[in-house]
């Protein structure tokens, strides 16, 4: 392993790991053999929808090959597959301890996607786990989503 | 003409005051655009003529021609393709069949291919043409049912559509370009909350509108609001238990209840009247007060 891919909150280490992966602030990707770190914007963040798969190409083009971050719906999954990219759940924390962790081995690889598509929208940043509105757009009583 | 039956908030009564204008127009067409829940057939027992699909283009790919420039992906504003490691990902569900990934291929590797997202019913009740859309389970979104059926439209005709609830594209794609809107609100926090939203879309895209209360208990909100704003108030419908058990037993209420058949008669007189001389909006007086 070379690169990873953190989700993240700032612009460095020690910002907090983003449990979101599609709508992340940002990704902080870091070579493990050289300790080199870039950052980029998530251009994903804001998509009406796809914002997994957006995300999942962008760092799998970056030539990632881990990513970390809280949840990853099934879209993004399937992407990240496709591309060999490794998928790791953090710990709560900043990129720092969450790539300390990787390196020692603690984080824990995952088969599956974690959550149901749309998870990560409307969801305050910050924090592991919480909910999140499920439906797009402004609908009103039943559905409404674009 | 079209008159589009909208709320913002689900459950004011969209339906309900469709169907009873409907059925005040001598000769009409029904429209029910509430694709993920039409529901105007269980009140105007249409009798189904025929079922025809609704269909999106959706990309087919053929992998052999494909060199995974990656082009289709990056012109994907709904993110419907990935292309990653050799590997080209289409998400159907996500495909919104806008023609531009195969447009964009360089190589000819995407065709045009078709896909269900949901059927068109069409039928007759008494002297109205009656059509409704529904979605496919599963689908994200049905505007692209509406669009269809609003392209069938004979302009000629009296058409009153059934909205759906929401401010979403569904709801663009049924009350863009129509001639008139009726909102429904109800007098509850939530109903006016939504009812301001509505009046905010349809002065952008420039429909005109008109409000009708249901469910009024006399709470005179509302009718500041539409006062102040000068907005015309159509119609209010008291909160009334005869009206609800109709509405349960499916009887459009206008055809048991005394008088309702012309108060819904003149609506729909007001709304042509204002539609003809839209140019000097002043001189229709709404006889209402």
């Amino acid at each position: 392993m070379k690169k990873v891919a953190f989700s993240s909150t700032g612009r460095d280490l020690n910002a907090l790991l983003d449990p979101r992966f599609g709508r992340c602030d940002f990704f902080v990707i870091v070579d493990v053999e050289t300790d080199d770190v870039e950052v980029f914007e998530n251009e994903a963040k804001n998509a009406s929808g796809g914002a997994g798969i957006q995300a999942a190409q962008f760092v799998a083009n970056r030539g990632v090959d881990a990513v970390v971050s809280g949840n990853f719906g099934p879209n993004a999954f399937q992407t990240l597959n496709a591309a060999e990219v490794a998928i790791y759940t953090g710990t709560g924390g900043t990129i720092q301890q969450n790539l300390m962790a990787l390196v020692n081995n603690q984080l824990q690889r995952i088969n599956g996607s974690t959550v149901e598509s749309h998870h990560g929208m409307n969801m305050p940043q910050g924090g592991m786990g919480g909910g999140g509105g499920r439906r797009m757009g402004g609908g009103r009583g039943r559905g409404g989503g674009w | 003409m079209e008159i589009c039956v909208i709320s913002g908030k689900g459950g004011t009564g969209k339906t309900t005051v469709a169907v009873n204008l409907v059925l005040s127009c001598e000769k009409g067409m029904f429209l029910d655009c509430d694709v993920e829940e039409p529901d105007g057939r269980i009140f105007l027992l249409p009798r189904i003529e025929r079922i025809d699909s609704s269909f999106i283009s959706v990309p087919v790919i053929d992998e052999k021609k494909c060199n995974f420039c990656g082009k289709c992906a990056e012109v994907c504003i709904f993110n419907a393709i990935a292309v990653v490691k050799k590997k080209i990902l289409f998400f159907e569900r996500l495909c919104r069949g806008c023609s531009a990934c195969w447009l964009v291929c360089p190589e000819g590797a995407l065709s045009e291919g078709k896909k269900e997202t949901g059927v068109i019913k069409s039928g007759e009740v008494k002297n109205l043409r009656f059509q409704e859309g529904s979605i496919n389970p599963g689908e994200e979104t049905g505007h692209s049912i509406v669009y269809h059926m609003r392209n069938m439209i004979d302009k000629n005709d009296t058409v009153i559509i059934d909205g759906p609830p929401g401010l979403s594209p569904v709801l663009l794609e049924t009350v863009d370009k129509t001639d008139y809107a009726i909102i429904v609100t109800e007098p509850t926090p939530f109903g006016f909350h939504d009812l301001c939203l509505t009046v905010e879309l349809l002065d952008n895209l420039k429909v005109p509108y008109g409000v009708i209360i249901n469910k009024d208990n006399g709470n005179s909100s509302i009718e500041e609001y539409c006062q102040k704003r000068s907005i015309p108030l159509l119609l209010k419908i008291p909160f009334d238990m005869e009206i609800a058990e109709l509405y349960s037993r499916g009887i459009p209420f206008s055809m048991e209840l005394p008088g309702w058949h012309d108060k819904f008669k003149n609506v729909l007189t007001y709304i042509m009247k204002y539609h003809w001389r839209k140019k000097d909006s002043t001189s229709v007086k709404w006889p209402y007060s």
